[in-house]
């Protein structure tokens, strides 16, 4: 059975499996994500929530299985066009990974300038997406000298500023207090709005029930239901 | 490409300190293999000197006519790599020997008659001063009826070209293991900045950054680095050279031999051979780290 089977499906994944040695992460999941979906991925840690999204990204390679985005199949993907198809999402980490050593501007802008714009566009483009998500102030910061939920509204910001596809957002308000993860939240919610399929794997059922959505439950490796709150 | 240097530049000041140790390394290396070539450039020039030294004597038989000897001359010097050849008639290599041992000239008093022979003497031309091709000569030179006996130092000679060839062979494999070594420590050192940023690496991985976006910066970081690692070798190698040469200058006969720096051919050979060396440690470490 594909969960939430769709025509104009922008991910899909049939019958993967994914080990670590004998260890089973994640167990014959098949799942179909539409367009445009706000998809939550639930389940206690070490249920394979970070492994799916990793899957998604080429962070890992399936054990068995198959992973479509946009039709394109991720086993057949030469590793030169590895690059090309990272550049349709935009990824949220739990932890930021943002880099200590750049500022803020330089943080954001290298989405930009990986895929190789013109420095006058990144400046608009990144002073403008810094002023979405109320950082414009701390253009010139370095991170570590922000607060958690700060940094985490700059890696929303890397995260957007190349107008990704897909938004995947690996705990992103884990480490957050709750006015900062409401923010964070509003965000998420606003670039969905705005068109973009938003995938969020959280253990936090108060954050899934505050905002609503398709909910994919693992637990163990296994996919175990489907529900809609 | 005005971009990928801005960046590495960026990359440079943001971690100066590993920075400083990769060149540093880089110029001690440089150090090491450009003072071993002044060494091995000076050593040769000594060796070149001795090898100018390297003569053939044709001793003739005794009543070979004067006006013979133009003509055997010209047959001798016709004798493929032989540079000059200079006739020394018996009288004249006399008055040689009188003159090289005076203060035994009663030695001479009783002579009745002159007990040397005409000679020839024959240089050689660089590429015939080895114990082959000088044995060759010889053995032409022998070959003529005229020619009595021919002397060439060939314990000496063979002794001479042995050594010299082992120095030769020494110096290309002490060059080479200096430069694989300056290599090796350098691909270690570039791997230590690279661990120290593979957070950095794996997050522009992870936006969608192609390898070249990410390695460019590092092999400009590694020529750059190159470069300068290789101007800080070589005027630390002058600033020794200046302070020592003076006085071993004076341990040397003057006129015989001057110590020399390297040429600005040599100089500008080393830079380049150390942006190589920071070229192909970036090379190393980046096709392990990338993997």
């Amino acid at each position: 059975m594909i969960e939430g089977k769709n025509k104009s499906s922008i991910i899909r994944m049939f019958h993967v499996n994914k080990n670590y040695g004998a260890k089973k992460a994640l167990v014959d999941v098949t799942l179909d994500i539409p367009k445009n979906e706000l998809l939550f991925i639930g389940g206690p840690s070490g249920a394979g929530k970070t492994t799916l999204l990793k899957l998604l990204y080429l962070g890992e390679a399936v054990s068995e299985g198959q992973v479509l985005i946009e039709g394109i199949n991720l086993s057949r993907i030469s590793s030169k066009r590895i690059p090309l198809l990272r550049r349709k999402y935009g990824i949220i980490f739990q932890d930021y990974k943002l880099i200590a050593t750049k500022t803020v501007f330089d943080n954001v802008a290298i989405v930009l300038e990986a895929i190789g714009k013109k420095r006058r566009f990144i400046e608009k483009k990144v002073k403008s997406i810094l002023r979405t998500v109320g950082m414009e102030e701390s253009l010139h910061s370095l991170p570590l000298s922000l607060s958690g939920g700060e940094q985490q509204r700059i890696a929303v910001a890397r995260a957007v500023v190349g107008d990704p596809k897909i938004i995947l957002a690996d705990e992103p308000t884990g480490n957050l207090d709750e006015d900062s993860a409401g923010i964070i939240l509003e965000l998420l919610k606003r670039f969905h709005a705005r068109g973009a399929t938003v995938i969020i794997a959280t253990h936090d059922k108060e954050l899934i029930r505050k905002t609503g959505g398709r909910v994919i439950h693992l637990n163990q490796g296994y996919l175990q239901k489907t529900t809609t709150v | 490409m005005i971009f990928y240097y801005k960046r590495a530049l960026q990359d440079i000041i943001d971690h100066r300190f590993l920075n400083a140790i990769t060149i540093i390394t880089i110029a001690v290396s440089i150090l090491i293999v450009s003072a071993f070539s002044l060494f091995f450039v000076n050593a040769n020039e000594i060796i070149n000197s001795w090898k100018k030294g390297i003569r053939i004597m044709a001793y003739l038989k005794p009543g070979v006519p004067e006006v013979n000897i133009p003509e055997l001359k010209q047959k001798i010097k016709r004798i493929n790599g032989i540079q000059d050849v200079r006739f020394i008639p018996k009288s004249k290599a006399l008055q040689l020997l009188k003159k090289q041992m005076k203060r035994q000239s009663s030695l001479f008093e009783n002579l009745k008659e002159n007990p040397l022979p005409d000679a020839f003497e024959i240089r050689l031309i660089a590429s015939s001063q080895n114990q082959d091709k000088v044995e060759i000569i010889a053995t032409r030179l022998e070959s003529f009826p005229q020619v009595d006996e021919v002397e060439y130092g060939k314990r000496w000679l063979g002794r001479f070209t042995n050594f010299f060839n082992l120095f030769r062979l020494t110096g290309y494999a002490m060059g080479g293991l200096f430069f694989m070594a300056a290599v090796l420590i350098v691909a270690n050192t570039i791997r230590l900045m690279l661990y120290s940023r593979r957070e950095e690496v794996e997050i522009m991985r992870l936006v969608g950054a192609t390898d070249r976006f990410i390695k460019a910066p590092f092999y400009i970081q590694g020529l750059i680095q190159g470069t300068f690692g290789g101007i800080i070798g070589i005027t630390i190698l002058f600033i020794t050279f200046m302070f020592i040469s003076s006085s071993v200058d004076q341990g040397f006969s003057p006129g015989l031999f001057t110590i020399k720096f390297l040429s600005p051919g040599a100089f500008f050979g080393i830079i380049l051979c150390s942006m190589f060396v920071g070229w192909i440690g970036c090379y190393i470490s980046l096709k392990q780290f990338l993997k």
